[in-house]
């Protein structure tokens, strides 16, 4: 019988302890100092002052966030744009996957392969930006929920994980009379928990932080998202910052702006940096189902 | 992270030999409702991939709203040659490569070091760290550029307040052209080099105890088991991850590049997709913008390919 050595702390142990800190500090010091600025008076942060702890504490910026109309409209429209990405996303994506496994699918290698071009050559911003025009789908919240809701990466993501499904679920299933369409639905779908966990965590990070693709297909402030409003106010207050001679309303923006930058940094990134913990065992499954049999 | 790779081709995959019309009639109707998961997707490659790959003749042709794609008169090369004489031509390229190398030379790195370093912790407080440096992956380039905005400020910075205490100058770093590069890369290290390392864990984490075991007996070294037995199992991983950046090289994405420029700084902030942007977006010169993009693409698809070969002479391995 082998038993447990006690294990001794070395000086490895030390240094690889002491890196880990280290990093934590480095990755962690700026969110913090996010945090406690936006419960800081502004005039400590204006000067500077808040250099970890918040200093004058206030919730006055969360207050001016919640009851700023077109942060509530933009963050209204990034659930909405997000909600919907994601859920068309699965429609298009795992199917496409599902059916990319079954080997003797006459015309498969040659889907595939079209599919595969789309992962190394498109038509670009430009031609895309005008076909989208063209569609009539510029600045209609339809053109930010449909760009972007297949991506062969993730398809391939899909198609290993199908296929290292038994086979013999479905032919069962077939042989009951079972057409494949509701095999799928029915007996594969509920199987496949950690795909659709790894496909939404993908796809609603990627849509709850983007910020070029409003700016390109949208006009309309309010189907902005989040992301553009928050890019707004931030500009506005430096470049108010940067013209000391302005006029009162300037200044006033300024001021405001100060008030809320904090608040609405935090307010913006907090539902996905509250979900993500909950999420971790996903990062690891999808990287290991996307590689191990890509 | 997402590894597009083609596994070989396996014996029973394609054996089903057609041999008459009807068959294989029979085998389409027969794989109808597959056809139709496929649907939605080809419906979508078709009109937002493929119709914009056609559009891109606007490349060669003067393009007037009025005329449409196919109507627009032909100009040949002209687009890529004004390209290629105009002033900004060599700025964009040295700009869009020294952005790249340098995140690729600091970038790739980090995250095998970090991967090997979390190895080594051990249980909770693994778990923890992993916790915490994941973080900034989920916080949007917004907020990433807003932060840097804030902590580099001249006036209200912390970091300008550290350097006052140290007794050293105040600086704008956000608006000096020399200190872009570093600003985009290092601060792309922060937010990706946990995310990065995730892939690499997962190879570590497939590694055969019996292999530490035998370098036990052997009076291996914490250090020595790193060197000769973790480095080693990472290889393919590292490989593969190298041709996919190496692909990659001559495009920097422009979301990023975009948010972090301002009127002082774009002498190092302005890369080709940045200008397609402005040239096609907000210029509406249309022809012109797409003609530079095509450029990059065929770059692009070049590197990848002369990248993929590489590494299938060199390594086996291969993205297809």
């Amino acid at each position: 019988m082998k038993t447990k050595k006690l294990k001794h702390i070395t000086a490895f142990d030390v240094i690889v302890t002491i890196i880990a800190i280290i990093l934590i500090a480095v990755v962690g010091y700026p969110l913090i100092l996010v945090l406690s600025n936006s419960v800081s008076d502004p005039e400590m942060v204006a000067t500077g002052q808040v250099l970890l702890f918040p200093k004058g504490f206030t919730l006055e910026g969360y207050k001016a966030v919640f009851t700023d109309n077109s942060i509530m409209t933009g963050y209204a429209n990034t659930i909405f744009y997000t909600v919907c990405k994601t859920l068309l996303s699965l429609v298009v994506m795992l199917p496409a996957g599902y059916a990319l496994t079954r080997t003797n699918l006459p015309g498969r290698k040659v889907i595939t392969v079209i599919f595969m071009i789309t992962m190394y050559f498109s038509g670009g911003l430009i031609p895309t930006f005008l076909q989208v025009k063209a569609y009539g789908l510029y600045n209609t919240r339809a053109a930010i929920v449909i760009l972007g809701c297949f991506s062969m990466y993730n398809v391939i993501i899909c198609r290993s994980f199908f296929s290292s499904m038994p086979h013999e679920l479905v032919e069962a299933a077939e042989i009951d009379g079972c057409s494949p369409m509701k095999a799928f639905v029915r007996i594969i779908l509920p199987l496949s928990k950690a795909l659709i966990g790894v496909i939404v965590l993908y796809v609603a990070v990627g849509q709850w932080n983007s910020y070029m693709d409003c700016l390109i297909y949208i006009q309309d402030t309010a189907k902005m998202s989040l992301q553009v409003i928050l890019r707004r106010i931030m500009t506005l207050a430096q470049t108010a910052a940067l013209m000391d001679e302005a006029g009162d309303y300037a200044a006033a923006m300024a001021d405001r702006e100060a008030l809320l930058r904090y608040a609405a940094m935090v307010v913006s990134s907090v539902p996905l940096l509250v979900v993500y913990p909950f999420l971790q065992k996903y990062f690891d499954k999808g990287i290991m189902i996307g590689s191990v049999k890509g | 992270m997402k590894n597009p790779f083609k596994k070989k081709a396996k014996p029973g995959d394609n054996d089903v030999v057609v041999n008459s019309r009807g068959k294989l009639m029979l085998r389409v109707r027969r794989n109808r409702d597959y056809y139709l998961m496929l649907l939605p997707a080809l419906i979508y490659v078709a009109l937002f991939c493929y119709a914009p790959m056609y559009g891109l003749q606007i490349a060669f042709k003067n393009y007037k709203m009025s005329l449409g794609v196919t109507g627009s008169p032909w100009i040949g090369f002209q687009n890529f040659t004004d390209f290629f004489n105009s002033y900004y031509f060599g700025t964009l390229i040295k700009n869009t490569l020294v952005l790249s190398l340098y995140s690729l030379l600091v970038g790739f790195p980090i995250p095998i070091i970090l991967a090997l370093v979390l190895n080594e912790l051990g249980g909770k407080f693994k778990k923890f760290t992993q916790t915490i440096l994941y973080a900034p992956h989920f916080i949007s380039l917004v907020v990433l550029v807003s932060m840097l905005n804030c902590m580099l400020s001249p006036s209200q910075g912390v970091v300008n307040t550290i350097l006052e205490m140290f007794g050293l100058e105040r600086n704008y770093f956000m608006a000096n052209p020399d200190y872009f590069p570093h600003l985009y890369v290092w601060s792309g290290v922060w937010q990706g080099m946990g995310w990065g390392a995730i892939i690499y864990l997962a190879a570590l984490s497939g590694i055969d105890p019996a292999l530490y075991e035998a370098a036990d007996m052997d009076g291996a070294t914490r250090l020595q088991k790193i060197i000769y037995i973790n480095l080693p199992a990472l290889m393919p991983t590292i490989i593969i991850m190298l041709i996919l950046r190496v692909g990659q090289i001559a495009s920097v994405g422009y979301e990023k590049v975009f948010l972090m420029q301002n009127d002082f700084n774009l002498e190092t902030a302005e890369v080709i997709s940045t200008y397609v942007y402005k040239r096609g977006l907000v210029n509406s010169n249309y022809s012109f913008a797409a003609a530079v993009d095509l450029f990059n693409n065929v770059i692009n698809v070049t590197l990848v390919l002369i990248a993929n070969k590489i590494s299938k002479l060199v390594s086996d391995t291969s993205l297809f």
